[in-house]
């Protein structure tokens, strides 16, 4: 057979076939990834049983371990970071679409998609030189002496200055994270049609009216999802956190403590371990970080999924 | 009087709504400040020390012990070489799966679940994914290599390689597929020759979008490739890579490692943003059909 025939006899089946292994090779490596870390974190399940997930005791001496002071930290940082991103990203990104003169919006844009792509390396060098010290000197403190006199919340923002703690990390996970989310916000607001927004103006709403009536409603779904996708991020952040979050394995009453996270906790001390449990502990904290960001993410999907249902029908 | 107090109502109302608009505005337009503030502050911070820390030694020599001048060669071209080995297994293999999910099972119920797994994958955290690596490759072969970070690597930029593939390989409109089909060529002929030509730029822009997210990742890299202190072009090795070689020289106390930590920083942003700027000049041509 010549070249030309054996191509338009056989090119087909090779073809499809090489990409549908490739793509199911995909849905096996999320299912490897979870049987696989699954299977490392056996070990220390098996071990220290229900207490692993809620002890917040790390000794690598006594070899007993428990991912009650990461699990805590990775909630904490993130919750915080979104409480401070999120309003930050909206406001950005209901300038970028509707209140921004048309001579600024594509140089803003762009610089806010640059700085969506910065290494998150970046921000954990700059946090840790520069942010912290201003963070040492002048936020903390301030913060601490205003909130000292306040009964319910001295507790929460007490403690010595360190400058690297939760909150700071907290901090720079927002400044890393708000780029990303005001990106998604953006792409959301300017699917609503033109029309809608322009009769909206045309019955005499004003600006903030037409985003709280007409944007908001219109793209519910799709700003739920960047948010949760956002959270993803932050709950698997690792470079920026490790650098200010002080890694303390403990549960810190006060915001201005040092703490840990589970990636922080991955990050600093995968290498130093040795023995069997400690190895297992430390996979079977990667074990919960994953099923977490799995969750968060998947109900990103579904959310999503659900927008697109109800807008074909 | 009805008609009075109602439009003094309406003004009252109108002004009511008008100071809440000011407002909004104004919040809006602070937040951008702040946001577009903190992106000056970085960029000129790195700018500032990272230039101070550059130096061509910074490029002849490999990593100095702490106190002595050196550079960071050896971490440059292990960055460079685990990036390059990652492109080559991570390029081919989410262009093709993404041509299946755009191509051939575009409506199979089991193609949804793959695209399900495929955005599980794009958000996992970095770390994981070198946690995964560590217990598959590193263990087996009993050592750290640059092979396990290249994988590790290549594992991060496969879904996004994907999703960008399909979504430009669903831009493309099926006319034209349609048109080749009825001119006699096989499927794998329409798609190779027609849809990948025509989405070429968008292909092309998604990888490169991948490139410039896996070359600053540091976590991955940390338990499968480690570090190395001295020059190295072996794979099977533990290799030097610039964002790990940052991480452990800017937690140091000594002074010209952290030097060199933000000239290494300002190397992995300067050529993370050329790779993004490139990517963003190419995207424009896609709107050419």
């Amino acid at each position: 057979m010549s070249t030309a025939l054996l191509y338009a006899r056989f090119s087909d089946p090779v073809f499809y076939w090489m990409t549908k292994i490739v793509a199911f090779s995909v849905l096996f490596l999320l299912v490897g990834l979870l049987i696989s870390l699954g299977l490392a974190a056996y070990p220390a399940f098996k071990v220290f049983a229900f207490s692993f997930f809620f002890s917040s005791v790390w000794n690598p001496v006594t070899q007993t371990f428990g991912a009650g002071a990461a699990v805590y930290g990775t909630l904490v940082t993130s919750l915080i970071a979104m409480l401070i991103a999120v309003p930050l990203s909206f406001g950005i990104a209901v300038f970028l679409t509707d209140l921004c003169p048309l001579v600024l919006k594509n140089p803003l844009t762009i610089a806010i998609q640059l700085l969506a792509g910065i290494p998150s390396i970046i921000y954990g060098i700059w946090g840790l030189f520069i942010f912290v010290p201003v963070m040492q000197q002048w936020v903390q403190p301030a913060l601490i002496e205003l909130f000292g006199s306040i009964s319910i919340l001295s507790s929460v923002f007490s403690g010595p200055p360190y400058g690297i703690g939760i909150f700071t990390a907290s901090c720079i996970l927002a400044i890393m994270i708000t780029p990303f989310i005001t990106g998604l916000m953006c792409e959301a607001f300017e699917k609503v049609p033109k029309v809608v927004k322009e009769a909206a103006y045309g019955i005499g709403c004003t600006t903030s009216e037409v985003i709280r009536h007409v944007t908001l409603p219109y793209t519910r779904s799709t700003v739920a999802a960047g948010i949760m996708l956002g959270l993803g991020r932050a709950l698997g952040e690792t470079m920026a956190v490790t650098f200010v979050i002080g890694n303390a394995h403990k549960i810190p009453a006060s915001l201005f403590a040092p703490g840990t996270t589970i990636s922080a906790m991955l990050a600093n001390e995968f290498t130093e371990a040795v023995e069997d449990v400690y190895i297992s502990s430390l996979m079977a904290l990667g074990f919960i970080l994953f099923i977490i960001t799995f969750v968060v993410s998947a109900l990103a999907r579904l959310i999503l999924k659900r927008l697109e249902r109800k807008q074909k029908t | 009087m009805n008609a009075l107090s109602s439009t003094s109502q309406a003004l009252q109302l109108r002004r009511v709504r008008q100071r809440y608009n000011r407002i909004s505005i104004a919040l809006c337009s602070l937040a951008t400040l702040f946001g577009v503030g903190w992106l000056i502050a970085i960029l000129t911070v790195l700018l500032w020390k990272g230039i101070s820390g550059l130096s061509w030694m910074v490029f002849s020599h490999t990593t100095p012990p702490p106190g002595q001048g050196g550079g960071l060669l050896n971490a440059i071209v292990g960055s460079a070489l685990m990036t390059v080995f990652a492109i080559v297994i991570g390029t081919p293999i989410g262009l093709l799966a993404g041509t299946y999910l755009a191509e051939y099972g575009r409506e199979h119920r089991i193609t949804s679940l793959i695209r399900f797994s495929n955005d599980i994958l794009q958000s996992a955290p970095a770390i994981i994914v070198g946690l995964f690596i560590y217990e598959v490759i590193v263990t087996r072969m009993g050592h750290f290599s640059a092979w396990a970070g290249a994988v590790a690597l290549s594992l991060l930029m496969i879904p996004t390689v994907i999703s960008s593939t399909e979504s430009m390989l669903r831009l493309v409109p099926d006319q034209l597929r349609e048109a080749a089909s009825a001119l006699g060529a096989p499927r794998a002929h329409v798609i190779l020759n027609i849809c990948y030509r025509t989405a070429r730029s968008g292909l092309v822009t998604g990888v490169l979008l991948a490139i410039a997210r896996i070359s600053g990742e540091a976590a991955p890299l940390l338990f499968t490739a480690l570090n190395n202190q001295f020059w190295t072009t072996n794979l099977s090795g533990p290799m030097a890579s610039l964002p790990v070689v940052i991480y452990q020289f800017a937690l140091s106390p000594y002074e010209n490692w952290q030097n060199l930590a933000w000239a290494g920083a300002l190397i992995i942003t300067i050529t993370v943003l050329t790779i993004n700027i490139t990517a963003r000049l190419l995207t424009p041509r896609i709107s050419a059909f």
